[in-house]
């Protein structure tokens, strides 16, 4: 028993922190989230392929790294830690479910491009109204083979070559060639306001979009490919909600009233010491969650379940309260609190909010 | 990472698993005067078979084991619904402090005896003037030639009417400030200047003791770690007390949690059965989510202190963490059973009481939370 990253992992963990601290500063990613249209830059993501960041998880056979589900939660927790905004979990997320359900052909030929960063995906996951669940949908392919509806709140669509789209009783297809938003191959693209300006999203209309079927993998393993983005989502709200607790520690420490740092006092230090329980413990369940998705396929859809859960609450409290021990600069626009605010309220609530993955717990463990 | 236990591990875990198939007695009797025989016995029995004191080096009679390994002796004991050992604090507490800070001639005298049951000990530390401030205390122990007379007055003493020896911690220099004059003691309790009466709590049982100590005498040689070094030596007994424990707290919970979710599956509500109801069923879960936060948070917490040689900041908040979720547990078990809750013999009844002192026990949630934003977070102190 050793609950504690290796050495391989520590030095991703740490490369991975620096690098990011480097290049993307909260400046940054201030100015990527407000005036940049597809949130990041060319040269940002070249940087980031030439990490071999978005094949971490992919199988060396397929163009990948070939590590685990435990180092993609450790980059992602790291990545939401920076707020660095980019296209990686979307391709990572499109990878994912690509190489659980993709053909020797897909993978070849689009996989292999993923894992490279030669080429950006995404995964088309609710419907319009969108559901609760991030597996249900009711797309069916017409006739023709063709896929006619609207697929809304897909993250970094415009700058997608590879769409995953989720479709009735399970289905996935492979839409590629999605960019543009000229209505191009029966696909329109169109920007949608975002919660989290970090991550930006957008509506697509299917009028006729050719896509293929994604279904050479068996169910176990495409419910392992939900379950792996499940958990680098809630890998990420846990980095997100260190930095909103550091914040909030470093501000009452520094920030004085009545004459004493406000930090002394119990309302606001046991406000934090109640961050330091939540963030542990998601970070916990996380770590949990992705160890048991490579090791113990048993519990691994309860762990990545549990994970979700907890890690959405947990961001979204933590970086509330965070707020709170701001006191009005936090509300301010000026502070940068507020991104880290809507990020995790958007992950919170991408890839099925807690009280789904609570209601997944609840039958998978017999309740 | 390999959260699967070691090939020591699971060893470990099969002898002592296939050890209790055929040694485990059950939990005995309830709380009444055949009880602590019963626990007596028991621990006799872990004694002669190697099983008492798994934590204490061989060299005292214990078995090394690791912290890991402790916590599986811990879990396992739960899971099996073996009866508590009799020398609870002796164990935990009591045997490592004199491991640490005695002196040859106290670990010969006293570690056999607390191993094999023989002498029970309690736990002297708490007054009725100071509880989170425990520094404060104000029992006082007067040097007279090669022996001290004590005065002072102690509570929440478990198992002081069955405990010989009591750890003592007494203020030895009045002058000294508050955490510098103190004196950890071995006392004996066989003796007319001490007084125990039972304290009883809401649940309506006695569980914990008052003691009343007038002119009681204890022998110098029974100081532990040098007079004026109380405050340091009793630190260590707290520390003790926590390795490993919140592994067996969250084996409770997992089987308390597993009879709530068997009520709630044949109680009915609103025309279904309560484990239907949408929010009984969104509660069961998260507490199930909280447990096993609760144990992976306390393995993270054993690794890291094996690794590094201190406690992650996970350990610190197990016990809080824990006493949460058993107060909400039994919350909801009580929602669960509806009207029948009034009931003074229900079937959640003792626990759903006894589950208010989780918050206060062995350090309350308050104090806990200081603990974690002053020496985890750095946070200033208000003091």
């Amino acid at each position: 028993m050793n609950f504690d990253l290796n050495d391989d992992q520590r030095a991703i963990k740490q490369t991975a922190h620096e690098f990011l601290e480097r290049r993307y500063p909260l400046t940054e990613m201030r100015r990527l989230a407000l005036e940049d249209e597809r949130g990041f830059t060319g040269e940002q993501w070249r940087e980031l392929t030439q990490l071999g960041w978005p094949g971490l998880a992919v199988a060396e056979a397929d163009g990948g790294q070939g590590l685990g589900s435990v180092e993609l939660a450790v980059l992602q927790e790291e990545l939401g830690y920076a707020m660095a905004p980019s296209p990686l979990l979307s391709t990572t997320s499109a990878a994912l479910l690509i190489a659980a359900a993709g053909s020797d052909d897909q993978r070849a030929r689009v996989l292999t491009k993923l894992a490279s960063g030669e080429r950006i995906g995404t995964v088309a996951v609710w419907d319009d109204p969108p559901g609760r669940s991030p597996t249900d949908s009711t797309l069916a392919a017409g006739e023709d083979g063709t896929l006619r509806g609207r697929k809304l709140l897909v993250a970094d669509a415009a700058a997608a070559d590879v769409t995953v789209v989720l479709g009735a009783g399970g289905r996935l297809w492979l839409l590629e060639g999605a960019d543009g938003g000229d209505g191009a191959g029966g696909v329109t693209v169109t920007s949608t306001p975002a919660l989290d300006p970090t991550r930006k999203l957008y509506t697509l209309e299917l009028d006729g979009a050719s896509a293929e079927a994604l279904d050479a993998g068996d169910d176990a393993a495409v419910a392992r490919a939900h379950a792996q983005i499940a958990t680098a989502l809630a890998a990420e709200s846990v980095g997100v909600a260190q930095r909103a607790m550091e914040m909030a520690v470093a501000y009452a420490k520094d920030r004085e009233q009545f004459g004493r740092p406000i930090g002394a006092y119990q309302a606001v230090s046991h406000r934090c010491a109640q961050m330091l329980l939540e963030v542990e413990g998601a970070r916990s369940a996380v770590l949990y969650a992705a160890w048991a998705l490579d090791h113990d396929p048993s519990v691994a859809l309860l762990a990545a379940a549990m994970a979700k859960a907890y890690a959405s609450d947990c961001g979204f409290r933590v970086t509330a309260s965070s707020l709170q021990v701001h006191g009005g600069i936090g509300f301010t626009w000026e502070h940068d609190l507020h991104f880290l605010l809507k990020r995790a309220k958007a992950n919170a609530h991408a890839g099925g909010d807690a009280r789904f993955h609570r209601e997944r717990v609840a039958e998978l463990i017999g309740i | 990472m390999d959260l699967t236990p070691s090939a020591e591990e699971r060893a470990f875990r099969d002898e002592l698993r296939e050890w209790l198939q055929s040694n485990n007695p059950g939990p005995g009797p309830a709380t009444d005067e055949g009880a602590f025989d019963f626990r007596r016995r028991w621990q006799r029995t872990l004694f002669e078979n190697g099983w008492a004191g798994v934590a204490w080096p061989r060299e005292y009679g214990g078995r090394g084991a690791t912290l890991i390994e402790q916590a599986i002796y811990n879990e396992e004991m739960v899971r099996a619904r073996a009866p508590a050992v009799a020398n609870v604090l002796g164990l935990a507490m009591g045997g490592p402090v004199v491991i640490a800070h005695g002196t040859d001639e106290q670990k010969q005298r006293y570690l056999g005896p607390i191993l094999s049951a023989e002498e029970i000990w309690c736990q002297g530390f708490s007054e009725p003037q100071a509880g989170s401030d425990l520094a404060s205390l104000r029992t006082k122990a007067v040097r007279d030639g090669d022996e001290w007379v004590v005065n002072g007055q102690k509570v929440w003493t478990t198992l002081a009417q069955e405990a010989k020896w009591c750890m003592l911690v007494a203020r030895t220099d009045p002058d000294a400030p508050k955490h510098k004059g103190l004196t950890y003691f071995l006392m004996d309790m066989n003796q007319p200047g001490v007084q125990v009466r039972p304290l009883v709590q809401i649940t309506g049982e006695a569980e914990f003791n008052e003691l009343f100590i007038e002119d009681a005498r204890i022998h110098n040689e029974n100081i532990v770690g040098g007079e004026g070094n109380g405050w340091a030596v009793a630190i260590t007994t707290l520390a003790h007390e926590r390795a490993g424990l919140a592994l067996a707290l969250q084996m409770q919970v997992k089987l308390l949690l597993d009879r709530v979710i068997g009520r709630a599956r044949e109680q009915s509500y609103n025309g279904s059965t309560a484990a239907q109801d949408a929010v009984i069923r969104e509660r069961l879960a998260q507490l199930y989510i909280e447990s096993e936060v609760l144990r992976l948070n306390a393995y993270r917490g054993l690794t890291a202190q094996m690794k590094y040689g201190v406690p992650g900041p996970e350990g610190s908040l197990g016990k809080w963490h824990w006493a949460e979720i058993n107060q909400a547990l039994t919350e909801l078990a009580m929602e669960i059973e509806g009207a029948a809750a009034m009931e003074g013999d229900g079937p959640w009844t003792y626990q759903f009481l006894r589950a208010r002192a989780n918050s206060i026990e062995g350090g309350t949630t308050e104090i806990l939370k200081n603990i974690v934003a002053e020496r985890i977070l750095g946070l200033p102190r208000l003091r």
